[in-house]
């Protein structure tokens, strides 16, 4: 196995509601979608940044486009209204998911080129 | 087949893109978005200060950008310019059209979002565990309920060349419109799920288009510096295509059309409007050409019983100030900076008190994610930024002061100081019954 960085295979945007944010995160090649779907779990990204990330977490998945959302509640600094952060509407979260690494086979096999 | 474009995603967006829309986009509906909830408790600051303020800033150049394209076209347009101040924007929609020579235009004044007398101190606010407006300890200001397809269909059927509205959902901009073009009723709950999805996907301009997106070697995107806006093709069954401009920057893609689907969406089978619980989850993308993109599939059921209200408070003041360190060590000296800032401004007795706070972050190291992970170890350029919001504007300079007064008597090299105080609001969100929400349209004619 071999760890590249989520950014290496998918894309992202982050988008804000009060104090909630979500992030989509889309694969580029449909193939990678299982693994990402099966390591990129709701716990894993509450885990990633416990002190971001006050509220649950939940994940929607869009299987048919390869994408999955996570909204993550209280983790806006309190929300553009409140946080003294620079980024307020955290439009930079989609980079900090995209920062995780996620675990490959070294040589993709048929059965994840799906 | 109906042909709506975007010429704004927010208040500040760009003009000129909006111009070509105007000009060679064949628009049936040239839509501007650029109301946000912040951006409507500023407007109603701005109105407090100037009874004739309230509306977009922007509104009169867009007009004097788009208007008489837009007449000779044939292209209605639809927005919420209006922001807090809806009579006065349509008095200065009118202004323009008879400044361009435009007799006769009719610009259609959508009106009863404004909901500031029906609240009261125990209205509870969802968004903030139920808390009543009177527990927030900050003045109240306003309070605009998000109309929706109802309040905007009048205002189509009096045949007016301009809808100007405040306060309503995004995406009922563009609904409105498709379903008025093909008789929707407001119960065809599918079909306005479909409709609902358009005007998403819309409503953000040129997220959808390239913007928002570009990131170089992995998603390039071609001539951003000029991105055009959105349109969207939408047929009577409520499919759609979108796509731009053939000589416009920007792309549309199956990818920047799905980051915009779930763009601050959280479930997506229970996308929640005035109109319609929409949803998106079994929408399906398909590419039909060159920044063609057709979707397909979206769906909705009722509508919910209640409206959503933004609620806005005087937050008093932002005020931030920084000074940089750069060079061999410059991670030190600032983190020095930063040190004597908390030791001296926590002395100070109007700045550690309740309802102020402070943050100071090292730009360079880690202050997008500060909170989020460790900084970083070292940077060859970085700034010391401080931050502070209080309703005490003595206590902002009193902070501007001492960042300022570091460049004398701080660490090494620091240089750059540059500070400001700059008004801020808060916004919560409370529910409304849909029956004491009174819409009403008025036109004018110039």
């Amino acid at each position: 196995m071999r760890k590249v960085k989520l950014h290496d295979i998918a894309h992202a945007r982050a988008g804000d509601k009060g104090n909630t944010s979500n992030v989509s995160v889309w694969v580029y090649d449909p193939g990678d979608y299982p693994l990402v779907k099966a390591q990129l779990t709701a716990d894993r990204v509450k885990q990633a940044f416990p002190s971001l990330v006050k509220g649950p977490v939940r994940r929607y998945e869009m299987d048919q486009l390869h994408g999955l959302n996570f909204v993550m509640e209280d983790a806006l600094e309190g929300g553009v209204n409140t946080s003294l952060g620079l980024d307020s509407h955290g439009k930079s979260w989609s980079f900090l998911l995209l920062d995780l690494d996620v675990e490959m086979p070294d040589n993709p096999g048929p059965a994840l080129a799906t | 087949m109906l042909r709506i474009g975007c010429g704004a995603g927010f208040s500040s967006d760009r003009l000129g893109p909006a111009i070509d829309l105007a000009q060679k986009g064949r628009l049936d509906y040239l839509v501007f978005e650029t109301c946000a909830e912040r951006t409507l408790a500023f407007a109603h600051r701005d109105r407090k200060l100037d009874p004739k303020r309230g509306y977009n800033p922007q509104l009169r150049a867009r007009m004097r950008g788009v208007l008489k394209a837009c007449k000779e076209n044939g292209t209605r347009i639809v927005t919420n310019m209006g922001v807090a101040n809806v009579p006065e924007a349509a008095k200065v929609v009118v202004e323009v059209a008879r400044e361009l020579g435009l007799k006769g235009l009719k610009v259609a004044a959508v009106m009863g979002d404004e909901v500031t007398d029906l609240l009261g101190p125990d209205t509870k606010l969802f968004d903030h565990h139920d808390k009543r407006i009177a527990e927030i300890g900050l003045p109240y200001t306003s309070a605009n309920a998000y109309l929706g397809l109802d309040a905007i269909l009048p205002a189509l059927e009096s045949g007016a060349d301009v809808i100007i509205t405040g306060r309503v959902a995004d995406p009922s901009l563009f609904l409105a419109p498709i379903a008025h073009k093909y008789g929707w009723r407001n119960d065809d709950w599918q079909a306005l799920g479909k409709g609902t999805l358009v005007g998403h996907l819309m409503e953000c301009g040129m997220q959808i288009t390239g913007g928002y997106y570009a990131d170089p070697g992995r998603k390039d995107v071609p001539r951003l510096a000029d991105c055009g806006y959105p349109i969207a093709e939408v047929t009577a069954d409520g499919g759609c295509v979108i796509t731009k401009l053939a000589d416009a920057g920007g792309m549309v893609t199956s990818r920047t059309v799905k980051e915009q689907l779930l763009y601050e969406v959280h479930d997506p089978a229970r996308y929640l409007t005035p109109d319609v619980t929409a949803d998106f989850s079994k929408v399906e993308l398909a590419e039909d050409g060159r920044d063609r993109v057709r979707v397909a599939k979206a769906g909705g059921t009722k509508r919910p019983d209640t409206l959503k209200v933004t609620v806005g408070f005087d937050g008093g003041y932002l005020a931030e100030a920084g000074v940089s360190y750069a060079g061999p060590n410059a991670t030190a000296r600032a983190g020095l900076a930063a040190d004597i800032l908390r030791e001296r401004l926590g002395r100070e007795p109007g700045i550690g008190g309740a309802g102020t706070t402070i943050r100071i972050d090292q730009i360079g190291l880690n202050a997008l994610h500060a909170t989020a992970h460790e900084p970083r170890q070292e940077a060859e350029d970085v700034r010391i930024r401080v931050a502070m919001r209080t309703a005490d504007r003595s206590a902002c300079e009193t902070m501007m002061w001492e960042v300022e007064s570091l460049l004398c008597c701080g660490p090494a090299g620091g240089g750059g100081y540059r500070g400001q105080i700059t008004p801020s609001v808060v916004t919560h969100s409370a529910l409304l019954e849909r029956d004491r929400v009174k819409p009403r349209v008025e036109v004018l004619v110039a």
